[in-house]
């Protein structure tokens, strides 16, 4: 049987990454101190994988302030969705196809 | 193929993650076991102490309760209400906050803030309208709405966490309107809501997620 891969996207090799588009898709938007415990991974790290979504276009960031606080969340793109998406879908099939 | 347990170990990860940011997993079952005890401890002592040992409330009681003088009647049947209430809510908490640690969750997270919000809309609401009650002497009215209201914030809150109580809500719910229909049997649909079944919610609960 033939598998497509194709759908497999290099954004997602990661498990940070993966994670992070997770909770982005089933949450509208989700701030950087919740991603972080919810992902356990330090400050640094994040950021990285935040900028590398955010400069490819996956992700959006939306910086706003509550009171003084700076305060960053983001949300998925549709591009960054679909791209997740198809993901998925190709992930599920390989693992289906034995 | 080599990379497949790679792969299979994603998607567990991808399903654990959003699981978890988009339901508040730490409510205890334990917790719905001794909220529902606290609640028929509660129960069986308005009916000794207050109702003469009856389950049923006469119209009568209502009525008085209505009438002036009462006062400090009205004031320990809320005080004994907010008993039950503070022994149940502070249990709830505390055990939630046990089950969130063991579990190696974080208790305050954007899903569980989306969760108390939904949950108290309803809740607050029930609460100012039984004020209301109270102020205008429908005490009939006020064993109904604490059911009706409290299903309803379940039903409003189901979305964020264990599905399972969406049907507690209903159960509430439809007990609120029989207990709005019937009010002498107020005081035993009351103690069958909010003690029978947040014993029998708990155990399933427990059973299913806990063990």
């Amino acid at each position: 049987m033939k598998i497509d891969i194709s759908g497999l996207s290099k954004f997602f090799e990661n498990r940070i990454r993966l994670g992070i588009m997770s909770i982005l898709i089933v949450n509208d938007s989700y701030d950087f101190n919740s991603l972080k415990s919810a992902l356990g991974v330090t400050d640094g790290n994040l950021a990285s994988h935040l900028r590398a979504l955010e400069e490819n276009s996956l992700i959006r960031v939306n910086k706003k302030f509550i009171g003084k606080k700076p305060n960053t969340s983001y949300s998925a793109t549709e591009d960054g969705e679909r791209l997740f998406r198809n993901h998925l879908k190709a992930l599920e099939e390989i693992i289906r196809s034995r | 193929m080599e990379n497949r347990s790679e792969y299979i170990e994603d998607i567990r990860v991808i399903k654990k993650v959003m699981e978890e940011s988009s339901r508040f997993l730490s409510l205890s079952g334990l917790a719905g076991v001794f909220a529902g005890l606290s609640a028929i401890a509660g129960a069986a002592f308005a009916a000794i102490f207050f109702l003469d040992g009856n389950l049923s409330i006469s119209e009568d009681f209502f009525l008085s309760l209505a009438s002036g003088g009462k006062e400090s009647l009205v004031l320990k049947l809320a005080l004994l209400a907010g008993i039950v209430l503070l022994v149940s809510l502070s249990l709830a908490l505390w055990l939630s906050y046990r089950k969130s640690f063991r579990k190696g969750l974080s208790i305050w997270t954007p899903v569980s803030k989306r969760f108390l919000t939904y949950l108290l809309v309803p809740l607050f609401t029930g609460g100012i309208l039984i004020l209301i009650f109270i102020a205008g002497g429908q005490f009939n009215l006020i064993l109904p709405a604490m059911l009706i209201f409290y299903g309803l914030s379940l039903v409003s809150a189901t979305k964020f966490t264990y599905s399972d109580i969406f049907y507690l809500g209903i159960l509430e719910t439809v007990l609120g309107l029989l207990a709005a229909a019937f009010p002498s049997m107020g005081l035993i649909l009351w103690a069958l809501g909010f003690g029978i079944l947040h014993i029998i919610y708990g155990l399933v609960m427990y059973r299913k997620y806990e063990r």
